[in-house]
């Protein structure tokens, strides 16, 4: 997902605490930022809503990639609208993360030497206008699968964010399927390219969800705070239940042979991506790593004379209306 | 103007952090389109309070949710706090009779 393979920290506190913290959890009270909270469920947030918040900014490069060459200017604008989005939804995760006591620049910087991931998937890269729509249909419809659930998460502040993030998400995906409709009705040539888009973006959207965590005990433990509200096995299972039709819809093929309509279970038996490669990806050897962090590195970069100039600017008018009263 | 380390600085993560110069964080409160009160939205980081404003417009009512914004530097507010919680509220549990469906009222007197 946005937030792949986060560790849950293990916590050793008073089994009392401890008890009633998780009775609150499974009366479905929401805790809030000034609530006791175990030191371990505090360190998870920040590690899976910083890595969420980073996805959301990191996300913005591939698509950031083709404002400037969007086909006509309503797609244009439609794309930017989008991308703003993203640094929005960013925003407020970032702001959910700093009520457990981080900042947003101390997370931004960990970002940016590495000590916190964001989703393997803004590690590939979009050759095509074909592919916004396949990042807006495929990618922003596996991270809804997992969305939409976290709306109901234990902690109060990631709850909130998530609603916010999912009704603007729906928009996302609504304008990756039409961008894929136009494509897949035009020429012999524009349906190549949507069908070519799909062929390299299908496994790496299976990816988001992360390696099956059927035997994880981080997952029960995150499960059990309900910070995570399925198994990885679950929402991508119905990912591609939700998605198989609507590709089929467009008269395109996902490109797995094994992919067949199990009636027993009610659902697809599918292939499973190549975890190998899921793990080159984030460890840090993925086609677009590199670019897509010192793309985040030289805007932190550039930017620091503007924050500190405006820093320096906000103090002098704060001294001057001092001084005047 | 040095920000504290966060608007939360009393969390265990948030102490014996060195302080750090960074954009003080502001909470955002919008007044949505019929006339109701500036209800919290979210929060977001900005130099100054005009910048704040800038910045809640293009995060927070981007599809017209709102008419009116107010900003306040987080560390401004005051809080109750959790612990408070039973000395705060429990003493209205009691009292049934601030609720109007406390009184029965017959229905030939009419709406009431």
């Amino acid at each position: 997902m946005y937030a792949q393979m986060v560790k849950s920290e293990a916590t050793q506190e008073d089994p009392e605490m401890l008890a009633a913290f998780q009775a609150r959890i499974d009366a479905g009270e929401k805790i809030e930022p000034k609530d006791w909270m175990p030191a371990g469920y505090r360190k998870t947030l920040i590690r899976q809503i910083g890595q969420h918040a980073h996805s959301e900014i990191v996300g913005q490069l591939p698509e950031g990639n083709w404002i400037t060459r969007a086909p006509t200017l309503e797609r244009k604008a439609i794309l930017l609208a989008k991308v703003q989005d993203e640094a929005g939804h960013g925003l407020y995760l970032y702001c959910a993360a700093e009520t457990l006591g981080v900042t947003r620049d101390e997370m931004t910087e960990m970002l940016l030497d590495g000590r916190m991931k964001y989703s393997s998937i803004f590690n590939y890269p979009t050759l095509t206008w074909a592919d916004m729509g396949a990042v807006g249909w495929l990618v922003d419809g596996a991270a809804i699968m997992n969305q939409v659930p976290l709306q109901r998460t234990s902690f109060g502040p990631y709850s909130r964010a998530m609603i916010r993030v999912c009704k603007e998400e729906s928009f996302h995906q609504r304008q990756g399927y039409a961008v894929m409709m136009k494509m897949a009705q035009g020429t012999p040539a524009q349906k190549a390219m949507a069908q070519n888009a799909l062929n390299r973006l299908w496994f790496p959207s299976l990816m988001m969800f992360g390696p099956s965590d059927a035997d994880s005990t981080h997952s029960v433990q995150s499960m059990a705070w309900k910070i995570k509200m399925n198994t990885n096995d679950e929402l991508r299972q119905k990912f591609v239940d939700q998605t198989v039709p609507q590709a089929e819809y467009l008269g395109l093929t996902v490109p797995d042979e094994t992919l067949n309509w199990n009636a027993e279970k009610g659902g697809y038996d599918f292939a499973e991506p190549d975890w190998d490669e899921f793990f080159e990806v984030i460890t840090g050897n993925g086609p677009c790593n590199t670019e897509r962090l010192a793309a985040r590195n030289k805007a932190w970069d550039d930017g620091k004379w503007v924050r500190d100039g405006l820093l320096a600017h906000a103090q002098k008018r704060k001294m001057r209306k001092v001084a005047a009263e | 103007m040095s920000s504290p380390n966060s608007a939360y600085p009393d969390t265990p993560e948030a102490q014996d952090k060195p302080k750090r110069q960074e954009w003080p964080l502001w909470e955002v409160f919008i007044r949505g389109q019929h006339g109701m009160s500036h209800r919290h939205v979210g929060s977001l980081h900005a130099a100054d309070e005009e910048m704040a404003i800038k910045n809640a417009r293009d995060v927070y009512t981007r599809r017209n949710e709102g008419v009116s914004i107010w900003v306040v530097e987080a560390r401004h507010i005051a809080a109750s706090s959790p612990s408070d919680k039973g000395p705060l509220y429990e003493p209205s549990e009691s009292k049934v009779y601030r609720h109007p469906t406390f009184f029965d009222i017959p229905d030939e007197v009419g709406a009431m």
